[in-house]
């Protein structure tokens, strides 16, 4: 077999020598169970990606329209705290159905963040050699081109945002030096009184609406949903479904640093 | 006709595969502006084999944007900066004098550079070998209008047809990913009547064909951009749709075996 031809593929995997057209591909690849199969197909990574980002999309919008209970005071933002632990009960016991969503939602994320890296690996090593002179990009954009830092910031953003609100560790540095479990709405003033939390607060977010700008049209794309119809519909449903989410999310510390939300 | 002067080239020049490459610079004293991206090339190599030295290896076939042979990165752009234009196609009336004009090879794990700005694209063979075809009796043709197909649907199949492969999609993607190629020789087929029966073993075929040697979409829609075909991001839309449909209906297909 010639030389070329080992060269032929990608870092560590070589191709078997060419072969008369057998109607199925070269490789011969491992047996594996359906989800496990589709699993290790790069397409099928971008199918997790997009079903993962669909449950974390539907976690922010819901999340963001809880929270604007805050606008109603603290007795109904305490109240819908207290309804999310108590959801299906009695059937289920409290607080069970939050830590089943809240399990699901974290898979998820593992889910998000195992595909974004083993499919940016996978992207390395298409082309290891980069270009020598620079390139001139006529559609990426700012925000495709910067899924990775965007997600990763959101990421470090939320492990920030669980100490902060939920566990408390880093909220106790607050105006008056106390975080009270249930007392949902004077942690989040206490918080976000603190104008380089606010600031954080909103970058982070901001930079969630750039992630799902590009994030919420690509699903369309990876899951394959293409229509002539409704085609000219994905972009303004992705711009308006970050715009939603991002508004929204920063009204909370402009209103609370605008004494609007106030203790 | 007027004549572009003085433009500074800055070509990649490598020996082969495994050796590396660097930047030569060359001078083009006066070019037509009539004269394709090629001939201006052309120009330079008989001025270098004139001076005894080694002519600037690129890949070109038909020159008039219909064989998919011609490639080259022109300043950061698959084809250079003119859309839905292949180099061959590309005149000099597009730069000015003066101009510095950056000339790169294709660059993909899959595309191993042969020589100076010319890579091997038989990773795309390598897919169309998987599964880009159908199965048709061979004996005397079949009556043009056997199989209806409805006018909107051949041209849908028409517009995929276009792909010439030049490999512009993999080369303008950030990733080096091929699921427009992949996906418009998929769609080709799989809209028209004929290709129906190996569907959906042709759409898993072929990308795990493509995956075994290429990077993965993130749909910049660079690919699109490139592409001196116009080819539709909606070609890999359909290939995904496919390729989900190919996991469960193979596995019917083979249960039946
Ligand atoms: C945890 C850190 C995160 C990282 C590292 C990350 C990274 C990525 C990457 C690399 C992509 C693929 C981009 C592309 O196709 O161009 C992506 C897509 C996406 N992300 Fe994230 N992301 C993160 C968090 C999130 C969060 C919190 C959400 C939702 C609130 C989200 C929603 C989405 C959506 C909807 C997509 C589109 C899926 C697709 O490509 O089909 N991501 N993410
Ligand atoms: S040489 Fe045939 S397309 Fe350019």
């Amino acid at each position: 077999m010639a030389k070329t031809q080992q060269t032929l593929t990608k870092a560590g995997k070589s191709l078997a020598p060419r072969q008369p057209v057998t109607g199925t591909a070269l490789s011969v690849r491992k047996k594996r169970s359906f989800i496990a199969d589709i699993y290790s197909t790069a397409i099928g990574k971008k199918y997790a990606m997009a079903i993962s980002g669909i449950a974390l999309m539907g976690f922010v919008l819901f999340h963001m329209i809880g929270n604007l209970k805050m606008y109603l005071g603290a007795a109904e933002l305490d109240h819908y705290a207290e309804f999310l632990k108590e959801l299906l009960y009695p059937l289920a016991p409290k607080g069970a159905v939050l830590w089943i969503l809240r399990g699901g939602l974290l898979a998820m994320l593992a889910l998000h963040l195992h595909a974004a890296w083993s499919l940016t690996i996978l992207n390395h090593q298409a082309r290891p050699v980069k270009y020598q002179s620079p390139r001139d990009y006529e559609v990426a954009n700012f925000a495709s081109r910067t899924m990775r830092y965007s997600g990763m910031i959101v990421l470090s953003f939320l492990i920030w945002h669980l100490l902060d609100l939920t566990f408390g560790v880093v909220n106790t540095v607050g105006t008056d030096n106390t975080f009270v479990k249930g007392e949902v709405y004077a942690n989040v003033v206490r918080s976000l009184d603190r104008w380089p939390v606010a600031v954080f607060y909103i970058l982070a977010n901001l930079l969630l609406g750039i992630h799902l700008r590009h994030g919420a049209w690509s699903i369309f794309q990876s899951l394959g949903w293409n229509n002539p119809r409704f085609n000219s519909w994905r972009w303004s449903f992705a711009t308006v479904f970050a715009l939603v989410v991002v508004i929204g999310n920063i009204s909370f510390p402009i209103a609370v640093l605008a004494g609007i939300v106030k203790l | 006709m007027k004549h572009l002067t003085n433009l500074k080239l800055k070509v990649w020049r490598q020996d082969g595969p495994d050796t590396v490459g660097k930047f030569e610079t060359h001078v083009v004293e006066s070019v037509s502006d009539e004269a394709s991206f090629l001939e201006m090339l052309d120009q330079l190599n008989e001025k270098l084999i004139g001076e005894n030295k080694d002519a600037i290896v690129f890949d070109h076939d038909c020159r008039e944007g219909i064989c998919g042979t011609c490639s080259l990165m022109i300043n950061g752009r698959a084809h250079g900066p003119q859309r839905a234009t292949t180099t061959c196609q590309l005149h000099m009336r597009t730069f000015s004098s003066g101009d510095e004009i950056v000339i790169e090879p294709w660059r993909a794990a899959a595309f191993p550079i042969i020589k100076d700005l010319m890579v091997d694209r038989a990773s795309f063979d390598r897919i169309i070998e998987s599964g880009g075809f159908i199965t048709s009796p061979t004996g005397g043709a079949p009556d043009a209008n056997l199989i209806p197909v409805p006018k909107p649907v051949s041209d849908a199949a028409m517009d995929s047809a276009a792909c010439i492969g030049c490999g512009a999609c993999v080369a303008a993607c950030p990733n080096g990913a091929a699921n427009l190629f992949t996906g418009a020789k998929i769609a080709h087929l799989s809209v028209l009547p004929q290709g129906q029966a190996e569907r959906f073993k042709r759409a898993e075929a072929m990308v795990n064909s493509m995956d075994d040697q290429f990077g993965s979409c993130t749909n910049h829609g660079e690919c699109s951009a490139a592409c001196p075909k116009e080819i539709s991001l909606d070609v890999i839309a359909l290939m995904n749709s496919d390729f989900r449909k190919s996991k469960s209906k193979n596995r019917k297909q083979l249960s039946r075996g």
